[in-house]
């Protein structure tokens, strides 16, 4: 049954490095808003079943505050952000997709060596999370990096702090203090952002929406 | 009697109730007035813990480390209060901020306080992380208060830099976690930080290893350290000038606390990677980059936050250095900078106000437009620059005795770099004093006060420090190992 266990939880949170690669080649924004809420989705199921293999009621209020902010509420107004910007427009990446998808693999390859390699006499269960926890951080780092809209390193961003969502579930018995502090922090973050998108538009308004719009203009 | 529990209770309770006070307050008048108020009350709160300490709870405890931090913050906290209440006041006769920003500009002072004191005395290192990040998200809103490109830039970059490193930071505690939880068990007290120093003999060196790293380039980050510092120089000259004082004077120290709280429970385990290599290297990477910095820059507050950096950098280099003189001269220097560092923005402040600029290139012959200013700020800029009688010599001075003795290379490097610092300081102070005057105007409103009484301290330190801070200092100095 341990064998069960182990494995699930070892899918979920490697599905949940996999969805991060996904979101690494998304070139328009809607389509990596829908990759997030996938991202969101595969932590809270993850976070669920670590709750019930902990024992752990208390990291269900984890996985839903991921599911229901994460993966429904902050990609719908995201979405609805994008479109009062009107900017459903391709991303610019720096150095190219391939480049990129090699560099996360480069990433998740050292986040296992190092993990696997420093934690050896820790609990394998937690070993294994937390690896696959430092490739979501690092494959979100990524993203940021290699990203310029603000939307999409928000994106970034917010994966990132999955990563650390998943790395605060695997560790056993980790106080409430710290779950609820990143719940917590995630919405802040996110009023935060809310702000900066909306002063953000203001700036684009008199500066780059404008010029796109003179340019769709003249192509018409 | 025994007041010390109500007095860390006021330490945070004043400041926390006081933002919800002034969100509502709408007269920016008495908001600025009770802004003083609240902020005098703290500091007196935090200097009567001088006195007596309440016992070590599992959430907030007060020990010497602390105690030099909190007494610190508290009393800059007031100060910059005090030149804000001036600063504000012309701000809003030229425009440049409305009442409604004003009201959501001291809300916001008091939460910045409440969550640097929440840092220093918390006993758990899970919500020493939740009160960084929290002074950081109050202070990414107060850089761009002033709604320009180049402040909501600025308060952008500032925000997604503080983010990640607050995430790596994160990452770091929860390794540090993971490394106790088999020693002290499954739960809350693996958390607690004098439980963790306590045993953390016990604990996995290898994890520890790894958390220390996360830990030191997500706190570093916050500090300013040389590769991760690209936010801090953009921060402190677009946000206004009190909270440039409070980002340089406050923040960047308890960024440091935290990291050492993390370098005292490594050194408590004996097969952890000394962390002293990774400072020492990161400080003065950080103080050489920092100085040759100084010299091409053209704003006068982008200019101080390098030497912020700078300064930062010598501070982890002290503590990387380690050993009883090289962490007493860290803490000294990082009190001290603290002062001068806000004592300077206080001039800047003004000064900047005065030219109607904060480019050098449009402040020139001070001395003459504005000589009571002049002197002030000359005095400040004579104190970081390390200049004897001031407090930041001494420190400098014990620091830079220290490595000669123990590691006569580095000796050079950092006399190098505080060389260079120093050159282009005194270049920039002649720039803004002499010259043909630009066009002034005077400040009726500008207040000098907060800037000699920081003054007055750096002054009489850098002459004679008393017996009992000497040996309290020694004290923290030991602990810091």
């Amino acid at each position: 049954m341990r064998g069960l266990n182990f494995d699930i939880a070892h899918l979920l949170a490697g599905s949940l490095v996999l969805v991060s690669f996904m979101q690494l080649y998304q070139d328009r924004l809607t389509a990596l808003l829908h990759i997030f809420a996938l991202h969101a989705l595969m932590l809270a199921l993850s976070v669920a079943w670590q709750s019930y293999v902990q024992d752990a009621p208390h990291l269900f209020v984890t996985a839903a505050l991921a599911l229901v902010f994460k993966a429904i509420v902050i990609p719908v107004t995201l979405h609805r952000i994008i479109v009062r910007l009107g900017i459903h427009r391709e991303i610019e990446t720096v150095g190219g997709i391939g480049l990129t998808m090699l560099a996360g693999i480069g990433l998740v390859a050292l986040s296992m060596v190092v993990i696997l390699r420093v934690t050896g006499g820790a609990d394998p269960f937690a070993r294994e999370d937390l690896a696959f926890a430092l490739s979501v951080i690092l494959l979100g780092l990524l993203m940021m990096v290699s990203r310029r809209n603000a939307v999409s390193q928000v994106v970034g961003f917010m994966s990132l702090e999955n990563g650390l969502v998943l790395a605060a579930t695997g560790a056993k018995g980790m106080p409430l203090v710290v779950e609820i502090s990143v719940a917590f922090s995630i919405l802040i973050a996110f009023i935060v952002i809310g702000i900066f998108l909306f002063r953000i538009r203001e700036r684009f308004d008199t500066v780059d929406v404008g010029a796109l719009d003179r340019f769709r203009g003249d192509r018409a | 009697m025994n007041f010390a529990n109500e007095a860390v209770t006021a330490v945070l309770v004043i400041p926390a109730l006081t933002a919800a006070l002034l969100a509502f307050l709408p007269d920016y008048r008495a908001g600025a007035a009770v802004n003083v108020a609240a902020a005098f009350f703290t500091f007196l709160a935090a200097l009567s813990l001088l006195f007596q300490r309440p016992a070590v709870g599992s959430y907030l405890f007060i020990d010497d480390l602390n105690n030099v931090f909190i007494t610190l913050t508290t009393f800059v906290g007031f100060t910059t209060s005090v030149f804000s209440a001036s600063y504000i006041a012309h701000e809003l006769k030229i425009g440049r901020l409305t009442p409604t920003n004003l009201r959501f500009y001291h809300a916001m002072y008091q939460t910045l306080m409440f969550a640097l004191n929440l840092a220093l005395i918390a006993n758990n290192i899970g919500l020493m992380w939740v009160a960084v990040e929290l002074a950081t998200l109050t202070t990414v809103l107060m850089v761009g208060i002033y709604r320009t490109h180049e402040a909501l830039e600025a308060a952008w970059k500032y925000f997604i830099l503080g983010s990640v490193g607050i995430a790596l930071a994160l990452f770091g505690t929860i390794l540090v976690y993971l490394a106790a939880q088999p020693v002290i068990g499954a739960g809350f007290e693996s958390m607690v930080w004098t439980k963790l120093v306590a045993r953390a003999a016990a604990f996995d060196s290898g994890i520890l290893n790894l958390a220390f790293i996360f830990l030191l380039l997500g706190y570093g980050t916050k500090v300013g350290l040389a590769p991760l510092h690209a936010w801090l120089p953009d921060a402190h000259a677009e946000g206004p000038t009190p909270i440039s004082a409070v980002l340089s004077g406050l923040l960047l120290n308890v960024a440091l606390y935290a990291l050492l709280r993390f370098k005292i429970l490594l050194a408590a385990n004996p097969n952890a990677i000394a962390p002293s290599p990774l400072m020492v290297i990161m400080g003065l990477v950080s103080l050489v980059f920092a100085s040759f910095m100084l010299y091409r820059r053209r704003d006068i507050k982008r200019f101080f936050a390098y030497s912020s950096i700078e300064h930062m950098g010598i501070v982890t280099f002290a503590f990387g250095l380690g050993g009883a003189i090289a962490n007493f001269a860290g803490l000294l220097q990082m009190t001290m900078h603290s002062l001068t560092k806000s004592a300077i923005f206080f001039a800047v402040g003004h000064i900047a106000q005065a030219k109607g600029t904060q480019r050098f290139i449009q402040i020139h012959g001070l001395s003459e437009s504005n000589p009571s200013l002049a002197f002030a700020f000359a005095l400040t800029v004579v104190a970081i620059a390390g200049l004897p009688p001031f407090g930041i010599f001494k420190a400098e001075f014990l620091l830079a005795t220290s490595t000669f003795s123990r590691a006569p290379w580095l000796a050079v490097i950092f006399g190098f770099g505080l060389l260079v610092a120093f050159g282009a300081l005194i270049i920039r102070l002649q720039d803004v004093l002499f010259g043909k005057p630009s066009p002034s105007e005077a400040i009726p409103a500008a207040t000098l006060f907060p800037l000699y009484a920081h003054l007055a301290i750096v002054l009489a330190a850098g002459i004679y420090l008393p017996q009992p801070l000497v040996r309290w200092f020694e004290a923290v100095a030991k602990m810091l190992g």
